[in-house]
């Protein structure tokens, strides 16, 4: 059942990403391009996506998830180096290329050599993320 | 184009549904970095399954649109190598440095109101903004 269920959000997903555009890099890097030709789709995308995710977080409010287990902990409010640092680095390669990990996966079929290209680079990432993040900490530590 | 905001929302709002469906069956957040990660770095081994099942609805549905509807679909991403694999890796690390990415941080985030969700994001469109104007309209790289 939670195969399921994994195989209908992910298929979602990937419609969703299709229909919407935010597969074409030209899409996502207009909305970066504010000084160029500023594309204001994915602004829409987003908000459409909020939506149907907040009225679901509402929804689990006193229940439990369908196929069990439990909901996600409430969210932490710690603001550290991490989540600053890493969104900072995941943004300069959001805006070099116009993909992040969501649409790189969905456009598996269609993407080409570069596609693929940035799929294993992505993954050579992740891999050496723990380094950087214990280098991170490192840094900010108080001295 | 002028109809493209209706399919933005439309193909948002489809974006919502699958991460509605995942929280509400699964209990879990869908967050496309944290589901890839986990099967690149191996802490997801427990649940390996169903992140590949994900995976395959993620990529199998985008295909079968592509070649059923006959819609050109290129994602006209950069030639550029150097490009493509430093976007690649600072994305990768990123992302999981951070612990999430658009879907997980933006998309998943925001709709709970979590500060952390909504700090990724600004920084994430700011220095995805500042890169990009850089590297285009300064030194025409991209």
């Amino acid at each position: 059942m939670r195969l399921i269920v994994s195989l209908i959000a992910g298929g979602l997903f990937g419609a969703g990403l299709f229909l919407s555009g935010m597969t074409d890099t030209t899409k996502v890097q207009g909305w970066l391009d504010v000084f160029g030709n500023w594309d204001p789709t994915l602004a829409f995308v987003m908000g459409g996506a909020i939506l149907p995710m907040a009225v679901a977080w509402q929804l689990t409010r006193g229940r439990r998830p369908l196929v069990g287990g439990e909901f996600p902990a409430p969210p932490r409010h710690e603001i550290g180096h991490r989540l600053i640092v890493g969104s900072v680095l995941f943004g300069m390669g959001w805006g070099l290329a116009g993909l992040c990990p969501g649409p790189s996966i969905a456009s598996l079929s269609y993407g080409g050599i570069a596609g693929l290209i940035f799929l294993g680079a992505m993954g050579a990432g992740m891999l050496a993320a723990p380094t950087v993040g214990q280098s991170l900490d490192r840094i900010a530590a108080p001295a | 184009m002028e109809h493209d905001w209706i399919m933005g929302l439309l193909g948002g709002g489809l974006i919502g549904l699958g991460g509605a469906v995942y929280l509400l069956g699964n209990g879990r957040i869908m967050g496309a970095s944290g589901i890839i990660g986990g099967l690149v770095d191996g802490s997801g081994r427990s649940t390996a399954t169903e992140r590949l099942v994900f995976l395959a609805g993620l990529v199998g549905v985008p295909t079968i649109l592509y070649l059923a509807t006959g819609m050109t679909k290129e994602t006209h991403l950069t030639p550029n190598w150097a490009v493509v694999i430093a976007a690649g890796l600072l994305v990768g690390i990123g992302t999981r440095v951070a612990n999430g990415c658009t879907s997980g941080h933006g998309v998943c985030g925001i709709s709970r109101f979590s500060l952390r969700g909504m700090v990724a994001t600004v920084f994430y469109i700011l220095a995805g903004g500042i890169t990009l104007t850089l590297m285009r309209h300064v030194l025409g790289v991209i």
